[in-house]
């Protein structure tokens, strides 16, 4: 069928994860489609990353020009166009990342390829690939099918695999940029940090997580008399946050803050994959959620599946007796 | 300012079971309540805000069933001005890029400056839809944004990236933005607004109306194919704590003291 292709992301001077993980799950899969693992990097002066992935890849093609300075999906699609008519790989992995969601469907539509969004696996089904995704926040997954000729394009979740070791030396391929010119109507401007809170969640050795099932804010007075009798911080979900229930500096996740306490407890949570990634680095986990199939629970060190306004301010109570 | 906004109707299913159904292709949806999509939603509210800014239109776009009128009346109640609803079994909606062709195909030929639709839809995840709509309209986009400032012909997207970091791109107009839920308040519908909605315009259409043939958006013309949908295997090692409530409670808080957790 081809070779996999796989777009590096990378990002103020670092490689993301996510193209490791691409790369380890496209060498995995690269002999099934008959080809080999072709890293794509496209970038300024980034030679540092081209070596890194050359440890991870058969061919490493790199696209090294001052206009990719900075990250620009429609500049990115530009390139990748010419690569794929190029190359014409079988597969084209790009991640399911801020980067990838801003680039992929358009490249679809553009190039007209089978697309696939979000893939946590690619399954082999009489030698033909499935993609693997999921439907519902995780409660539901689906297979399916590509129909017509390759290449064919997806975009693969971060975090669902470890990276492997590198164990390869792929040539790396200096490529002149098939872009010759900026495009004047997507311009970047500039990156904006994100803002600083009173409490850093990061360093928190125990922390309490909240999410859609407190409902309202009222209910989160319950929530800080457990945070003060146990000595933890209040962390949370993007519901939380989006509700105005928690500050946006603790919110928990991939578009918020990864966090590796000894003690997490999470309370209403359902445990989107967004939010899992955040915190299944915590030392011991603790679901409380009235759903017995929440994802949450996947990562759960002890599940406790009950309504959580019974739950807590007995929790609580108990707390304070035990600690006197 | 000439604005779309694109809303979907997804069930509720953060504490609900899903199960398959006998097709093996679909879930059983009898037992869901719906809403308008998270994200959506506060595509509703930004277009409104920025209809109250500068001046003019919201059209709101929904590719849906009539129960998807609720959810339109809705917005249209926020501060829509009318709405079109594509209802029409003949387009594969479990393919994104053809959800993105029959939105595209409504806007495509009218005036307008700003397309905004959610980021992602709760249901299906794709993250998708928006941006695959900018391709087919032929104008700039940009996807999960979380801060929108439009100026004189071109907006300044405020991208959420990971870690809370943002991405600041400044785009010409026309163009498609996905909103990332967070960007704004969304408000609740006034009950005058409730009253006003029941006379808007609310068109429904069908394929032949937008231009387009079953051949270019039904499933056959899919290039992707769902093979089948099943309840994933949940691997957890977690302790589950039995009793009513407060032993539940009990056992726990008794655990996180003598387990030496706190």
């Amino acid at each position: 069928m081809g070779d996999v292709f796989v777009l590096i992301e990378h990002r103020q001077g670092t490689l993301r994860d996510v193209s490791l993980e691409m790369l380890t799950k496209a060498s995995e899969v690269a002999g099934q489609l008959g080809g080999e693992t072709v890293a794509v990097l496209i970038g300024s002066g980034v030679d540092s990353f081209a070596e890194k992935v050359a440890g991870y890849s058969d061919k490493v093609l790199y696209v090294d020009d001052p206009l990719f300075a900075d990250y620009n999906s429609e500049k990115y699609q530009k390139v990748l166009v010419e690569l794929i008519k190029q190359y014409n790989p079988g597969l084209v992995m790009i991640g399911h990342t801020t980067q990838g969601v801003d680039l992929a469907p358009a490249l679809a539509v553009e190039m007209n390829l089978p697309f696939v969004t979000d893939v946590i696996d690619l399954e082999f089904v009489d030698g033909k690939p499935q993609p693997v995704r999921q439907y519902y926040q995780g409660k539901v997954n689906a297979n399916f099918a590509f129909k017509g000729e390759p290449p064919y394009l997806i975009t693969f979740r971060e975090a669902t695999l470890e990276a492997g070791e590198p164990s390869k030396q792929g040539k790396v391929e200096k490529v002149e940029s098939p872009l010759k010119e900026d495009i004047g109507y997507r311009r970047f401007i500039e990156y904006v940090e994100a803002e600083v809170g009173d409490v850093d969640i990061t360093q928190s050795e125990i922390l309490i997580a909240v999410g859609r099932g407190i409902r309202e804010d009222k209910n989160m007075a319950m929530i800080e008399d457990l945070a003060k009798t146990i000595k933890a911080d209040i962390c949370g979900s993007r519901a939380a946050t989006d509700a105005g229930w928690i500050p946006h500096d603790r919110q928990v996740g991939t578009s918020g803050k990864t966090v590796k306490p000894k003690l997490y407890i999470a309370i209403g949570i359902s445990g989107a994959f967004q939010h899992l990634a955040g915190m299944k680095g915590a030392k011991t986990i603790v679901a409380i959620n009235k759903d017995p199939d929440a994802p949450i629970f996947t990562v759960a060190d002890f599940a406790i599946i009950d309504d959580l306004f019974k739950v807590v301010p007995k929790l609580t109570e108990k707390l304070k007796e035990l600690r006197g | 300012m000439k604005t779309f906004v694109c809303i979907k109707r997804v069930p509720d299913t953060s504490e609900a079971e899903v199960k398959v159904d006998a097709t093996g292709k679909d879930v059983d949806n009898s037992r869901f309540s719906f809403d308008i999509n998270d994200a959506d939603n506060y595509a509703v509210e930004e277009a409104v805000l920025i209809k109250e800014a500068k001046g003019g239109t919201v059209q709101v776009v929904c590719l849906g069933p009539q129960d998807a009128d609720v959810m339109i009346r809705m917005a249209l109640a926020k501060g829509g001005d009318s709405a079109i609803r594509i209802d029409d079994p003949r387009i594969n909606v479990l393919d994104p890029l053809k959800v993105a062709k029959v939105l595209a195909a409504v806007v495509k030929g009218q005036e307008f400056d700003l397309v905004l639709t959610g980021c992602m839809a709760n249901d299906d995840g794709n993250m998708a839809v928006g941006v695959a709509m900018a391709e087919e309209l032929g104008v700039p986009h940009a996807a999960m944004v979380k801060k929108l400032e439009v100026e004189d012909g071109k907006v300044k997207a405020h991208r959420e990236l990971e870690g809370g970091i943002s991405e600041v791109v400044e785009i010409d107009l026309p163009a498609v933005i996905t909103i990332q839920t967070g960007i704004n308040e969304p408000r609740y519908a006034p009950i005058r607004g409730i009253r006003q909605a029941q006379k808007k315009e609310l068109k429904v259409l069908k394929l032949e109306d937008l231009g387009l043939a079953e051949s270019d958006v039904n499933a056959d013309s899919s290039l992707v194919e769902l093979q089948k949908l099943y309840i994933p295997e949940v691997v957890s090692h977690a302790e589950i704590i039995e009793g009513e409530p407060e032993e539940k409670a009990e056992i726990m808080a008794t655990k996180l003291v003598k387990g030496g957790l706190l």
